[in-house]
């Protein structure tokens, strides 16, 4: 049970987030132009890693707000938390 | 019959209070602060189960919770029962009852016993390779495989006890109250952070409490005088919480930890009443501090499972605690100096230790010296060869090991004897810290695996790190401590220590014995029965991976998780195959570490507690009237109601046909209620529903349609616009908070850009939802001033009016093809409205329905639920409302995903009536749907999703999803029933009023 830092609210248990798959997939602006293929990778594909991985989270017992996380799956250690519409910090 | 195997009297159990007990029917005594195995063993009875697979009689092992043999039924065919409990951890109390497990007819006959005598033909794996085959045969062999296996039972009836769940947080957390533990919370306390120190044991104090050597000691005391002190000033000491018999059970990341307190399974039964049991400890700790301390292991050689043979340092508890002869000729067997003290304890109670075999080649310590002064043999590079005596332990032979301990030489030499002491050696009990994902390194030295990469806010101290002397216990934890408290210093840093050192070790997995290991009987997993030549054989039929083995021989499978043998299972299997202990790895150590109760683990989150409930404001009023009740998500709603003994169907009937006779009322309360503003707003709805919303004017209501991305139905709702800027909108009952979570997820996330604010409001309003050709005039008769006319407020419009004081919003917008007005009030007001309008419809007989008839009505109108005529898989096109999806619109959540080439399929499901050929024959909902019969295999076109008799058109109706449906108006399908085939016709999904003229009549 990770303790997780929201951005706007603090550290809290992790029971009170709701995890929201991977992060800094944005929604294509022109579905329409997009071949079903194109959109199939956007729809469908994610990646699951075995290390470190961008994730969104969402305090949805809380706050309700999205942000981001930098996770390393293999140890569970949360390397970063940002907010949505922030370039990922390096680490 | 009963015999007195007390040695002396200790200072840990209460010798002036007898308590009495049953174990298998017989009265036995004990003292108070004894635990069921002290108990027994004082009363000389070892025989306490029998193993798993073999059915050979076992006796008390061990001291702990690491027991694999004592495994008992505690008050059995009661309601506090309790199956797979360790003898040598339950406390005895006056009264209690304990039987043995895994035995039939009697621990003393055993008809499974049989299976000893079979055990060439129980190899590892036998139950995958003999029971899997045929498969057809699988439900013989498990009531076979079940009804002699048996590990207890569990209660038949309610558990009576209280649980409960604690949150604790704190500064540091120490787990495990011997010398190491004590001194660390103690230092940790006094430097100002928040301590709470753990132990599963009843006393603090570890191993060192009972300590009797005279060569341990710190500053010129024996160290369990000195601690007893240490221990004495605990009580002074702020800002520490001391917990015993407190056991923690998992350490998951991030510092959390679950630890259950035990209450009151030491006490007498009155005094269990009304309190507490168990308690769950959640403990999130920014600091832990490991003091677990290590397991005795014993050593594998031919039949080492007698009862009779113990630990030896179990023997030296029993006797140094307890004040308990374990027997009245004890030998000891070991490889290590730990045997060595055990028997000079033993020696000054007067208790007659015969020998010492010892499988090294020399010891040369003080110890030795002392034993052989006491006048004990010691047989020097011997191991047990053999041990005889079937139900008690009573001769064990011993032979001279060669040089490289894989053979034994010279004669054989019988030693009578009633207990044999095994000391193989220590292993630190790691299984917390690798729960907690930390890595293990192995010792070569040591044999052992100790913590190597922690994670951080985490140490190991004491001899679960690999330290088993004092003074490099004592030094050690100095060091550590000072640096992970970021102190300059600890109380105890002057203290001088002294202690026995070892110089010899010698350490061999699986000790030779004079018969070839096919015809012996190693144990290495003594609950599953495992032993070495399981293991053996497992490696000879290609298995390579530690966990494969441990599956395939079900080593280290048992309750107590294999904490007596896995290291020995891993070092058979490295001698074997030729590799480094080091590199073979473990087996993963999962939570529990003890056995969890159910009660513990769901706490006061039972009976009424065991879910949330939600409640509408007019729930009152239904209980009143007697409705039936079903659970919609979290909501409690009125099903029906029936009157003088209806059956529901009779229910229904009446409840559908008054709602189109003359007036119906529904209370509508749970359905989800968003209230949506901003200047965006307008733009946001046009991009969640598949539908435009710009033009919709202020008090006009619109059904919307929403989609997952992938194209599919994922909720609908009316919403209203209540200004410029102001919507309310509606979700389904059950999809409610899933439905705000998503929309805050678009507008967080995809669209930040918007001006837009969302607000959950389902609990602040209560809605009541007239409906029938006289719903006008009831409304009328509540609201005189209201113009109710078509003109004014027509079908899809939305007034804000009030009854007396109370504001209300009012929606005329219909569910039921009725004209019908949704009334929402402040939820306080809930009631009163409902009343209100009860009394008001009197005259027109209103009629208070539930879901069930709103179902039916809704049904007969050919409106879909979503999550009843939908799945998942179905679009708005398969839904056959093409109607709903704007052309125009550039892009809506979904939109893309509709002209996928799947979604496009012309031989998609999609949604159709079906009508009976027979009106009265009801379709199944979930029914499937075939169109030829003699097609084999049968070729599934689609299901039933909504079936009812309808009162209205005195007919039976149902919708379903087929397969190309929308093409087959008019074509017969077939139904296929267990006992008959039902032929339907398809059919327009819209069976009432197909027109809509009642909206406005
Ligand atoms: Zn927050």
């Amino acid at each position: 049970m990770f303790v997780i830092n929201c951005p706007y609210c603090g550290e809290r248990d992790q029971q009170e987030f709701k995890a929201g798959g991977e992060a800094h997939i944005e929604r294509p602006k022109q579905p329409t132009e997009l071949s079903d293929d194109e959109w199939a990778e956007y729809l469908f594909m994610r990646k699951n890693i075995k290390g470190i991985q961008y994730e969104r989270w969402n305090h949805a017992h809380g706050c309700r707000k999205w942000f981001n996380m930098i996770r390393d799956t293999s140890n569970d250690e949360i390397k970063a938390i940002y907010k949505m519409g922030e370039k990922p910090p390096s680490i | 019959m009963s015999e007195n195997l007390r040695v002396k009297s200790s200072q840990y159990i209460d010798e002036t209070t007898r308590v009495s007990f049953k174990f298998n029917g017989t009265t036995y005594y004990g003292f108070k602060g004894d635990t069921l195995a002290s108990a027994l063993l004082a009363n000389n009875v070892h025989l306490v189960g029998r193993s798993f697979k073999y059915h050979r009689p076992r006796g008390i092992m061990t001291s702990g919770s690491e027991e694999p043999n004592a495994i008992v039924q505690i008050n059995p065919n009661t309601n506090r029962t309790e199956p797979n409990v360790r003898a040598t951890e339950v406390e005895i109390y006056e009264g209690m009852e304990a039987s043995s497990q895994n035995c039939w007819p009697s621990v003393n006959f055993d008809i499974g016993g049989i299976n000893n005598f079979l055990s060439p033909l129980l190899p590892a794996g036998f139950y995958y390779k003999t029971f899997m085959w045929p498969a057809s045969f699988w439900e013989k062999y498990e009531y076979f495989i079940r009804h002699s296996a048996g590990l207890g039972k569990s209660p038949t009836s309610n558990d009576p006890d209280i649980y409960d769940h604690r949150n604790i947080h704190c500064d540091v957390l120490v787990v495990g109250a011997g010398i190491s533990g004590i001194l660390a919370a103690k230092n940790a306390a006094k430097n100002n952070y928040k301590t709470l120190l753990l132990d599963e044991k009843n006393e603090l104090g570890g191993s060192t409490i009972y300590e009797n050597n005279e060569s341990n000691k710190i500053d010129n005391k024996i160290s369990s005088e000195w601690l007893k002190k240490e221990i004495e000033e605990l009580k002074n000491i702020k800002n520490l919480e001391i917990k015993t018999r407190t056991s923690v059970a998992a350490y998951h990341q991030y510092n959390y930890l679950l630890a259950r307190e035990n209450l009151t399974d030491h006490l007498e039964k009155k005094d269990k009443i009304n309190k507490i049991r168990q308690r769950l400890l959640k403990i999130r700790a920014k600091r832990v501090i490991l003091a677990t301390g290590a397991l005795e292991r014993p050593m594998v050689f031919n039949n080492n499972d007698r009862p009779g043979i113990m630990l030896s340092s179990a023997i030296k508890k029993y006797s140094d605690f307890y004040g308990v002869a374990c027997g009245r000729k004890i030998i000891f067997f070991t490889n290590n100096d730990s045997a060595y003290e055990s028997a000079l304890s033993l020696n000054d109670k007067g208790i007659k230790v015969e020998a010492v075999v010892d499988i090294r080649k020399q010891s040369e310590t003080n110890l030795e010296k002392r034993v052989i002064d006491a006048g004990i043999k010691i047989y020097w590079e011997h191991t047990v060869v053999n041990t005889s005596g079937y139900k008690r332990l009573n001769n064990v032979s011993i032979m001279k090991l060669s040089n490289d301990g894989t053979s034994v030489t010279g004669n054989k030499i019988s030693i009578s004897c009633d207990c044999l002491g095994v000391a193989g050696g220590w292993t630190p009990a790691v299984h917390l810290y690798t729960q907690s994902g930390s890595k293990l390194a192995f010792d070569e030295d040591k044999k052992i695996f100790i913590p190597n990469k922690n994670n951080s806010d985490q140490i190991s101290v004491g001899s679960c790190c690999g330290d088993f002397k004092l003074d490099e216990i004592l030094k050690n934890l100095n060091e550590k401590l000072k640096d992970f408290l970021d102190i300059n210093k600890t109380d105890f840093e002057n203290i001088t220590v002294k202690n026995d050192e070892e110089i010899s070790k010698r350490n061999i997995w699986l000790l030779p014995s004079d018969k070839a290991l096919g015809k012996t009987k190693p144990f290495v997993d003594y609950q599953n029965d495992a032993t070495a030549k399981d293991i053996k054989l497992a490696l000879r039929e290609g298995f390579r991976s530690i966990e494969h083995v441990k599956r395939y021989t079900t080593t280290g499978m048992g309750t107590d998780q294999g904490k007596l043998g896995n290291m020995h299972a891993l070092g058979i299997i490295a001698d074997t195959a030729g590799v480094k202990m080091g590199e073979l790895g473990t087996t993963t150590f999962r939570p529990p570490y003890t056995p969890l109760t159910f009660g513990t683990i769901v706490g006061r989150n039972v009976g009424k507690f065991f879910d949330i409930f939600r409640r509408t404001p007019m729930n009152d009023w239904h209980v009143e009237q007697k409705a039936e009740f079903e659970n919609v998500g979290q909501w409690k709603r009125a099903w029906y109601y029936p009157i003088d003994g209806e059956t529901m169907h009779q229910a229904v009937q009446r409840e559908s046909k008054a709602a189109r006779e003359s007036s119906g009322i529904l209370d509508a309360s749970t359905l989800g209620k968003i209230d949506i503003q901003g200047s965006d707003a307008s733009e946001f709805l046009n991009r969640v529903y598949t539908n435009a919303w710009s033009k919709l004017g202020i008090g006009k209501c619109r059904y919307g349609l929403m989609l997952n991305e992938d194209g599919m139905v994922y909720d609908d709702g009316v919403t209203t616009r209540l200004g410029e800027n102001h919507y309310l909108m509606t979700t389904t009952t059950g999809g409610a908070a899933n439905v705000l979570g998503k929309l805050e997820d678009y507008l967080q996330t995809e669209w930040p850009e918007l001006d837009v604010y969302l607000t959950s409001v389902t609990d602040q309003f209560a809605t009541a939802s007239l409906c029938g050709p006289n719903s006008k005039k009831i409304l009328k008769k509540i609201i005189p001033d209201l113009d109710l006319s078509d003109e004014n407020f027509p079908h899809m419009s939305f007034k804000e009016a009030k009854i007396g004081s109370i504001v209300c919003r009012i929606m005329r917008i219909s569910f039921t093809g009725e004209q019908s007005f949704e009334i929402n009030v402040q939820a306080s007001y809930g009631k009163a409205l409902w009343e209100k309008c009860i009394e008001a419809g009197r005259e027109f007989n209103i009629t208070p329905y539930g879901t069930e008839t709103m179902h039916l009505l809704r049904a007969e109108k050919g409106f879909i639920i979503v999550g009843q005529d939908t799945d998942g898989t179905m679009t708005p096109i398969d839904l056959q409302m093409d109607w709903i999806v704007s052309k125009k619109k550039y892009d809506f959540i979904g939109k893309r995903s509709l002209y996928r080439s799947d979604t496009m399929r012309e031989d998609r499901k999609q949604l159709v009536g079906l009508l009976t050929d027979d009106p009265k024959v009801v379709l199944e909902e979930g029914a499937q749907i075939v169109s030829e019969l003699n097609k084999n295999p049968v070729e599934m076109l689609g299901h039933v999703t909504s079936s009812y008799f309808s009162p209205n058109l005195n007919k039976s109706i149902a919708l379903a999803v087929v397969r190309g449906g929308k093409d087959m108006m008019g074509k017969k399908l077939f139904i296929p029933m267990e006992d008959k085939t039902i032929n339907v016709t398809v059919s327009n999904p819209v069976f009432f009023d197909q027109t809509n003229e009642r909206l406005n009549a």
